[in-house]
């Protein structure tokens, strides 16, 4: 065990994939010297050269459309995109040309590219800085999406991302990236597409993924000093969704909150709401309620608090769903 | 003419539009890679491009009748498309756009896939390792271009030249006047030159991107926008076959020795509609028809041949019959093409198993099972 930063573990996860494979690469903008705006590939670029850490020309679909090149001629690149909010320019290259080309190649070719995506607000940051994209991507048939909220998961999913024969959009919450966890070198902790029970309750289940599993947390402690169990769910993979214990969970509590930073029009938490109503309708003892941000562009940084759900969001979601 | 600003640059011509030997100064650095051709090859090249235009042509015809969704034209393209074709090596990868049918036939294409593709069959078609590398068609504008320029870069990541031209690799990607505007091919061209990729830009100024003429891409030569990247750049007579040949063949050996990336602006014109669907006289003149009509690349080199009794008149019924051939095999070959099973909408849309298709493909078949008869 070791204690690492999200940074450090992501950092430390890349170098043992480049270690292992040495036909992963790293392609971005700022991630050479540099090591990248929020440092997670510091040192990379010395320690394995200019061949394999590509300080690439500023342009997003430059970097995945290159990548798919660079895929068909045998390379596992690694796209770090620099801020969530730029992540557009590559949209066509993502979904319309990554995301299709496996099945339009029916079996003859691979495209094992991962896309990091830093995501997500509490950073105070500028526009387009702070947003949460995922549900774009989610989506589109083709990719896979998935979100680490600890060291630990950051560490492994990241190797596990980078070995997958598919493309992974690999969304990183950067509000998680500086406080530390526990890292467990030795063995990986789960498979890549698998959710988690991260606290075990029995009156309500929260579901979240990223940053908000945090949160979900804070919730859940709150809840606890009042006499309420709360189960928390960190889904860590968004495509596909292991349902599994999510909804063995929801059989146990009979309520479930969804959270995400995100806007709820058309997101991952609905299709979520949408899936637990289908198939669990009979245990559920309310309707399933979505705490999310608001159908609005994300809001200059001193109005951050009042858009990102917090725990007293999730908690007025907790009391609907158990005075329903 | 539509394209008045685009005639200030020169291009390499070999051939006159009378057939006649005539390079003009511009071609004299390129004329040494015409002794790479003996009489075979050029006969050859005729012969491409006289079997592929009755190939568009009777595939067109298949599609008026109802049996392709849609059919994009190469008629008037053959000369930039066989020259610069036969000019890559067997170890180049080639990224075509959509129209570039003579290029798949020469790296080893079954034509009968870019049918089934274009009949609603298939979004791919073949496994282009085994098809002279010659990559998928790209649909969206300009994409393949980066596609392109990231192989290029790992070709140069691989390893660096090894001088010998029979062995490195080099990449030549096909687009079009209209993709010259996408970002994706700036962006491609900008990373190519800063990279130093082994790797052809092949652009075929058709004159028209379906209804848009090129003097609205471009107000200068696209030959000297591709200089502001750091490009070598040629612009070539796109009808002359000759000149396709002679300056791919140096561009790409340039490129495959590690000199850095390079440019072809073939001038040629698109003599059909941009596709089956479009009509072309809603926005263009009878003139201007008329103008290319009489610059056929076809026609040209024939009459290159004669002139120089490379070719005699049982060559050229020989090759006629090889193009009714090849006609009457693809409309009997398409009217033969079945329909795909519920496999292709599921199996491949993820390389590793996936919960998601593997369930919805399970739905769909014990859902069609539930007719009582295969459908």
């Amino acid at each position: 065990m070791t204690t690492w930063t999200m940074a450090k573990a992501l950092n430390r996860g890349l170098e043992a994939a480049m270690v292992a494979d040495d036909k992963v690469i790293l392609m971005g903008e700022d991630i050479g010297p540099l090591g990248g705006v929020f440092r997670v590939t510091e040192g990379l670029s010395a320690r394995f050269g200019t061949d394999r850490v590509l300080d690439t020309p500023l342009g997003e679909s430059g970097i995945v459309g290159a990548a798919i090149g660079l895929a068909m001629r045998g390379y596992r690149p690694v796209c770090e995109i620099q801020f969530d909010g730029f992540i557009y320019p590559a949209f066509d290259q993502i979904t319309s040309q990554l995301a299709k080309l496996t099945a339009r190649h029916e079996g003859s070719a691979r495209f094992p590219i991962v896309i990091r995506v830093p995501y997500g607000g509490h950073i105070g940051a500028v526009e387009h800085h702070q947003e949460s994209p995922e549900a774009y991507f989610a989506h589109t048939p083709g990719l896979r999406l998935v979100s680490p909220s600890t060291p630990n998961d950051a560490y492994w999913m990241i190797q596990q991302a980078i070995a997958s024969d598919d493309p992974v959009m690999f969304f990183e919450p950067k509000s998680r990236y500086w406080p530390k966890g526990e890292v467990d070198e030795g063995e990986s902790a789960a498979p890549l597409h698998t959710t988690r029970v991260v606290r075990g309750g029995t009156d309500v289940t929260l579901v979240g993924h990223g940053a908000m599993v945090s949160v979900l947390l804070q919730a859940a402690e709150v809840a606890a000093g009042e006499g309420t169990s709360i189960e928390v769910v960190d889904l860590r993979s968004l495509s596909p969704v292991d349902y599994g214990p999510l909804l063995k969970s929801v059989e146990k509590t009979g309520r479930l909150v969804v959270a995400q930073e995100a806007p709820g029009f058309a997101s991952v938490g609905s299709e979520i709401a949408a899936t637990i109503a289908e198939r669990a309708f009979y245990a559920l003892e309310a309707p399933v309620l979505r705490v999310s941000g608001f159908d609005a562009p994300f809001p200059p940084a001193k109005l951050e608090s009042l858009y990102l759900p917090d725990a007293d969001r999730v908690l007025d979601a907790v009391d609907r769903a158990l005075n329903y | 003419m539509a394209d008045a600003p685009q005639h200030d640059a020169v291009s390499v011509q070999m051939i006159s539009p009378e057939g006649r030997f005539e390079p003009n100064a511009a071609a004299e650095e390129f004329l040494p890679y015409l002794d790479r051709l003996d009489e075979d090859r050029l006969r050859t090249f005729y012969r491409d491009m006289a079997v592929i235009r009755r190939f568009d042509a009777e595939v067109g015809h298949l599609q008026r009748q109802g049996q392709l969704a849609l059919w994009v034209p190469s008629h008037g393209q053959e000369a930039a498309q066989v020259g610069s074709g036969h000019a890559a090596r067997p170890q180049d990868s080639i990224f075509p756009a959509y129209r570039e049918h003579a290029v798949a036939k020469i790296r080893g294409v079954d034509l009968i896939d870019i049918v089934r593709m274009l009949r609603g069959l298939t979004h791919g078609g073949w496994v282009p390792a085994e098809h002279g590398n010659f990559h998928l068609y790209t649909l969206v504008i300009g994409s393949q271009t980066l596609h392109a320029t990231g192989y290029a870069m790992g070709i140069a990541l691989d390893g660096a030249p090894t001088g010998d031209p029979e062995k490195d690799e080099a990449v030549m990607v096909y687009f079009g006047d209209g993709a010259t505007s996408q970002g994706d091919t700036n962006e491609a061209m900008i990373w190519a030159a800063s990279y130093a990729t082994p790797q052809v830009f092949f652009l075929q100024n058709n004159h028209w991107a379906i209804s848009v003429p090129v003097s609205r891409q471009s107000r200068t030569p696209l030959v000297d926008r591709a200089r502001g990247f750091g490009l070598r750049s040629t612009r070539i007579d796109g009808n002359d076959v000759l000149a396709s040949y002679a300056v791919t063949a140096k561009q790409l050996d340039d490129a495959r020795a590690g000199r850095g990336p390079g440019f072809i602006e073939a001038m040629t014109y698109r003599i059909g509609a941009h596709t089956t669907s479009d009509d072309p006289t809603r926005y263009r003149g009878a003139d201007e028809l008329k103008f290319w009509e009489a610059r056929d690349p076809i026609t040209r080199y024939r009459h290159h041949l004669e002139q120089r009794e490379l070719a005699d008149a049982a060559f050229f019924a020989d090759v006629e019959s090889e193009a009714a051939d090849l006609a009457a095999d693809t409309r009997r070959r398409t009217l033969a093409l079945g329909t795909p099973g519920i496999d292709l909408i599921f199996d491949n849309v993820y390389a590793e198993d996936h919960p998601v298709p593997r369930e919805q493909k399970k739905w769909l078949q014990d859902y069609e099972a539930g007719f009582g008869e295969a459908r």
